[in-house]
């Protein structure tokens, strides 16, 4: 658990690390006293709930789409075994041997995308692994290589997963323009739908063009920015989002929810989309 | 506006061993929490051991830890306390101490002759360097370091696991291969070095989980994790894990 | 005898600020095997607090500068006492020293076509401070820490030593210079055999060994009770050349920065850097009014701006308007602000309002004076961009020190001691304009390690051998505290706490010989004095000898009461008001005094128990003349500028 990082009294290990020999003699592992467990224990409980939630959701396999909306958790629906949407985002790549959810080939992008941002590994391996629970915080954990070996070292594919991530942010934006169309296909609608759309649409690209490997890649690997001005100026607008990347992927992780669960209480019938025209 | 009688629990001993000791003292208006050890030295204790310099924040002498968090005695105000706390104020736990609030911060200077220096461009002269402002803002960033070791005290890759003392440089130093990697005129790449592949092969860029814990403490308030080590990550990427960037710079290299 | 640790070197720096560091580069650079003494860690010298810039001509900002204009303005600011043989090497060879800086990794602010960045400071005529913000100091020192670092790895590829030519030994104080005994060596006498220090960390005792030293210790700041300088400014390097029998030069200037926080108590002195004001930043009294502008001196008359309108367009265009009075040198802003406090029209804590918030956007305020934004607001809890500043003066640089040699900057009268920074006196007069106190260290730095490195090259290819006895008399006062006690053995003298004389000799200092100067204050000042030196000789620490701050201060002591009567008793001498010595009683500037310098030296040359006799002191005063300034550099002033300065029989030679 992401709080209990105090080891246990029958642990008999030889101390280590602030414990260690030579160091100023303090038996408790830390010495807060602020509530430093706090910002742990909400990460690691969101996250959670996201993970139940979209596990619960993608193996459901059923009331994701709602003429013209589809979920995003099954976009593009890639699987014979999808529900047909008009002009929408399904291409049957896979063919009938696919017998599980759509969803599952898709969410892997965005997952391994999330996986591996610079923000959602601090929050996990400060919520899930303790490693560390919060600074200065003595972690539980004997030994500790960080991400220099398998599979950490798998963190360093951040951006091939950044280019897939601007694909599937491609096709939601694809989806975001179908939602201007009502339930029998006719362009020029919009409903409460299409603004959960928008909004979700926006954050999502703001969080995947807030990610650190875009920054690089825009800009950030120059060594000289006044040779390149226009990407100087790419940079400089990307690290003024990034700076908000914690924010922006919380709030694009639950807008994508949010999308998800509009599209499944339309689906099923439980709340009827308000047309606005 | 006034003076009360402030409870505080410092730490005392040396390598062979010690303790928390209470003391009651007096806190004056507008004070840090420096002051409050001064005035512990010239009343109570006056062979307390505390490293300190400017008291302005600028020469990074006086790290410490109060109520377990990594800090500057002097740039810790008393008023974020509650009066009727107890101060808790101890040496560096990442490192070895020496005598009460001091510790053997040699690991840092040790660390500091690791990472090879700026390499001067061949051919440009003093007085011929030309750099543009938004060329040397990155590394102009890193260079506010004062060097109060406070983000490698906090580091949990050293703090928790002396054992990863030989191979990994820490926060600051990362930073500064960062910081001569980004300089404009470093000429490192014309001398045979490759600081972004080094940062990763020799610095033990890899140990960083960038956990941030580093940019949370930093009294210069420099985005360490950000700026500096998720940057040089890439970097590093680029050389090691990125087949295209690394078939683009042989092709390029050879046309031109 | 006391068993003490020996190792030999060919020069030895005492202090690792920016003068100390440049020594040691320049002196390892030309072949000397080299060793750093200081008292902090390495990186942490006072000269990380410098924040202004380095004033060098290099002409980036404005095309006219050159290096005749920053040595005029050098002199001008100085009153025309500066040793100036040293002002001008100064002028010439600062643009050098910086560019050289960048050469080994610094970083600069720069102007739009990629050159280092220079902006305006008192006293200078045109925009001249190579800066990085407000942090100068620290990104000096950082470079030459990382210059050192680059040596030492230099060595290890060689050596597979990373010390074996360069070695920093931090948190380490020298109490004694040690000289070889007169009559043993050749017919040349008595000369500088190494140091005697103490290492702060376990108290154990150690003898280096060399025919070098270079003295590079920085000021005397910790003897005045509201000052901007950090507890290593106690003066070691001035006492340790005037007991090894060098003499001291002009010690009554001293410095009081204009600019200092006064509030909150705690912090009261921290610095405030005249980047304020060289930004755009004015001063107001409580009256709201720009009271510069009433203080400005005959002597500057037609240099500065006569209404605000006029000092405000030179900001824009210095070609065609005179600088606001806000620029005056250090000196005359300091005595302003004095002066309207006295007079009543002070801020709530005793100070006068410096504003940037009305001056300068927030953003600006925040990109050029980022520190400075930074200290209020953690400090003071004062946002300088939304409100103005309260700031008074603070004790801030002692311009007099060690007498040097200008060209090699040895030490008169010790042969193999140097000295450079601070603690060598001459180059910047009667007042040090801000900017040049670290172009100062760069310039002189690297000369007094120059020479230094061919002093041993030369005379010390015979090393000079430590005398036991000076070794074992270092040894036992040093650990006098341990055992303190009065002379004789009444039972009322007890054992003094040195944090209790320290304070007390703060206050006398402040009180006494601060900022405005009276004849009967400065004799109170020195019979205190010599009291606290009686009380001081049995200050007692409790404890051990490992990092023990009581100890330190105890030994400490020592120098700051042998500083302070050098600065009391040539104050006390000084009847006129010149630069950073400013006597009530002799309000004008003297021009018979243009030309004399006071030299201190102790009264007997070893500091025994005559320093318990309150009466008698341990500092004699002696009056020089100055060398006629060179006609050639004198041909740079207008005639009616030299006449204010220059008597008629000087004029007319």
């Amino acid at each position: 658990m992401a709080t209990g990082t105090e080891p246990s009294p029958t642990d008999h290990r030889p101390p280590s690390g602030v414990r260690g020999a030579g160091r100023a003699a303090i038996a408790a592992p830390h010495l807060r006293t602020d509530r430093w467990w706090l910002a742990p224990a909400a990460t690691a409980a969101g996250l959670l709930a996201f993970v139940v939630y979209s596990t619960w959701r993608a193996f459901a396999n059923a009331h994701y789409y709602a003429a013209p909306y589809v979920s995003p958790f099954f976009s593009p629906c890639l699987a014979e075994n999808c529900e047909s949407m008009r002009s929408g985002p399904n291409w049957d790549l896979f063919g009938s041997w696919w017998s599980l959810s759509p969803a599952v080939l898709i969410l892997i992008f965005p997952l391994g995308f999330r996986l591996t941002c610079y923000y959602y590994r601090k929050a996990y391996y400060r919520g899930f692994w303790a490693s560390p629970p919060a600074c200065a915080v003595a972690e539980p954990h004997k030994k500790y290589t960080g991400e220099t070996r398998f599979p950490l070292i798998l963190q360093n594919i951040h951006r091939y997963f950044f280019y897939a991530a601007i694909v599937v942010a491609g096709i939601l934006t694809y989806d975001t323009v179908l939602a201007f169309r009502d339930e029998h296909y006719a362009w020029g609608h919009m409903g409460l739908g299409t603004l959960v759309f928008l909004v979700n649409i926006t954050l999502i690209w703001a969080y995947t063009i807030s990610c650190h490997s875009c920054r690089h890649i825009v800009g950030g690997q120059l060594k000289h920015f006044s040779r390149h001005p226009v990407r100087y100026r790419a940079w400089r607008f990307v690290g003024k989002l990034n700076a908000h990347h914690m924010l922006l992927a919380w709030v694009s992780l639950m807008s994508v929810a949010l999308a998800d669960f509009y599209v499944y209480l339309v689906a099923s019938g439980a709340f009827d989309d308000p047309r606005f025209f | 506006m006034s003076s009360y009688e402030a409870r505080f629990r410092v730490w005392r001993g040396d390598i062979e061993g010690g303790g928390l000791k209470d003391f009651e003292v007096e806190v004056n208006d507008g004070e840090v929490v420096l002051d409050i050890i001064h005035r512990l030295q010239s009343t109570q204790a006056p062979d307390l051991a505390v490293r300190w310099n400017c008291k302005a924040g600028k020469c990074g002498s006086c790290s410490a830890e109060i109520n377990g968090r990594p800090r500057l005695l002097c740039m810790t105000r008393m008023s974020v306390f509650d009066r009727a706390e107890t101060i808790t104020v101890t040496p560096l736990r990442a490192f070895p101490v020496i005598r009460d609030l001091v510790t053997d911060v040699g690991f840092n200077y040790s660390k500091a002759r690791e990472i090879p220096a700026f390499v001067p461009p061949e051919g440009v002269g003093p007085g011929e360097y030309r750099m543009f402002q938004e060329d040397v803002d990155r590394s102009q960033e890193f260079r506010k370091c004062i060097e109060c070791f406070l983000c490698q005290d906090t580091c949990h890759v050293v703090r928790d696991h002396e054992e990863n003392k030989t191979a990994f440089a820490g926060p600051r130093f990362l930073m500064r291969v960062a910081e001569l990697d980004m300089h404009p005129l470093d000429a490192a790449e014309e001398s045979g070095l490759d600081r972004g592949r080094t940062a990763q092969d020799e610095h033990g860029l890899g140990y960083c989980n960038i956990t941030k814990c580093c940019t949370e403490v930093c009294p210069e308030g420099i985005k360490i994790t950000d700026n500096a080590l998720i940057p040089l990550k890439e970097r590093a990427v680029d050389r090691k894990y990125d087949p295209l960037v690394w078939l683009g710079s042989k092709i390029r290299r050879r046309s031109s | 005898m006391s068993v003490v640790d020996r190792q030999e070197w060919d020069v030895v720096v005492v202090g690792a600020g920016g003068a100390g560091l440049r020594a040691a580069i320049e002196a390892r650079e030309r072949g000397a095997r080299t060793a750093v003494i200081c008292k902090s860690l390495f990186g942490k010298a006072h000269t990380v607090m410098a924040e202004g810039g380095i004033a060098a001509a290099m002409a980036n900002a404005n095309e006219h500068d050159n290096w005749q204009v920053h040595f005029r303005d050098t002199l001008r600011g100085g009153k025309f006492l500066n040793q100036w043989r040293m002002a001008e090497l100064h002028a010439q060879e600062a643009p050098d020293r910086v560019w050289e800086l960048e050469t080994w990794g610094a970083l600069f602010d720069r102007t739009k076509d990629g050159r280092i960045s220079q902006r305006n400071f008192g006293g200078h005529e045109y925009p001249r401070l190579a800066h990085v913000g407000d942090r100068t100091g620290l990104e000096l020192i950082r470079t030459l820490q990382q210059k050192i670092v680059q040596l030492q790895q230099e060595d290890y590829r060689e050596t597979g030593d990373y010390e074996s030519r360069l070695k920093v030994f931090q948190e380490c104080t020298v109490t004694r210079i040690l000289k070889t005994v007169p009559d043993s060596g050749s017919a040349a006498g008595s000369r500088v055999s190494g140091v005697f220090a103490y290492e702060r960390e376990t108290g154990r005792f150690f003898v280096l060994q060399a025919p070098a030293v270079v003295i590079a210790t920085g000021g005397i700041g910790k003897s005045f009770k509201v000052t901007s300088n950090s507890w290593e400014y106690t003066g070691d390097g001035h006492a340790l050349a005037l007991l090894a029998g060098a003499p001291l030069l002009n010690m009554e200037f001293v410095q009081f920065h204009p600019t200092g926080m006064v509030w909150p108590p705690s912090v009261k002195g921290i610095l405030v850097t005249e980047s304020v004001r060289g930004d755009g930043g004015v001063l107001r009294n409580s009256e709201g009014k720009r009271f510069m502008f009433d203080y400005v001196p005959d002597v500057f008359k037609e240099k500065y701006a006569e209404s605000e309108e006029e000092g405000d367009r030179w900001y824009e265009d210095p070609d065609h308007n005179r600088r606001p009075p806000e620029l005056l040198p250090r000196d005359e802003v300091a005595r302003a602000i004095n002066s309207e406090v006295k007079a009543g029209r002070g801020s709530p804590h005793g100070g006068v309002f410096l504003d940037v918030s009305t001056r300068m956007p927030a953003e600006v305020i925040r990109r050029r004076l980022p520190s400075m934004y930074h200290q209020f607001k953690e400090l003071a809890d004062v946002d300088i961009t939304a409100e103005a500043m309260e700031v008074g003066p603070t004790c801030h640089y002692v311009m007099g020190g060690i007498a040097v040699d200008s060209e090699t900057a040895a030490a008169r009268g010790v042969p193999g001691l140097f000295a450079a920074g601070e603690v060598a006196g001459g180059m910047h007069g009667s007042n040090r304009l801000g900017g040049n106190s670290l172009s100062d260290l760069l310039v002189f730095g690297r000369r007094a390690g120059l020479h230094a490195a061919q002093y041993t090259a030369g005379a010390g290819a015979q090393r000079p051998a430590v005398d036991d006895e000076q070794v074992d008399a270092a040894a036992a006062e040093a650990l006098r505290p341990f055992s303190a006690e009065g002379p004789g053995d009444r039972a009322d003298h007890a054992p003094e706490n040195p944090y209790t004389l320290h304070q007390e000799l703060q206050q006398t200092m402040n009180d006494l010989v601060g900022i405005i100067r009276r004849e009967g204050e400065m004799e109170h000042a020195l019979e205190k004095l010599a009291e606290l030196r009686v009380r001081a000789w049995r200050a007692g620490v409790e404890g051990h000898r490992q990092f023990n701050p009581g100890w330190h201060l105890a030994l400490d002591l020592r120098n700051m009461l042998l500083v302070s009567e050098c600065v009391a008793r040539a104050a006390l001498e000084r009847t006129e008001s010149r630069g950073g010595h400013t006597r009530e009683d002799h309000p004008t500037m003297d021009r018979a005094w243009r030309n004399v310098n006071l030299l201190c030296a102790p009264v007997d040359p070893v500091d025994g128990p005559a320093a318990t006799d309150p009466v008698r002191g341990r500092i004699a005063l002696t009056r020089e003349t100055t060398e006629p300034i060179r006609p050639d550099l004198l041909a740079l002033f207008e005639k009616e500028e030299l006449v204010k300065y220059l008597t008629e029989e000087e004029l007319y030679e």
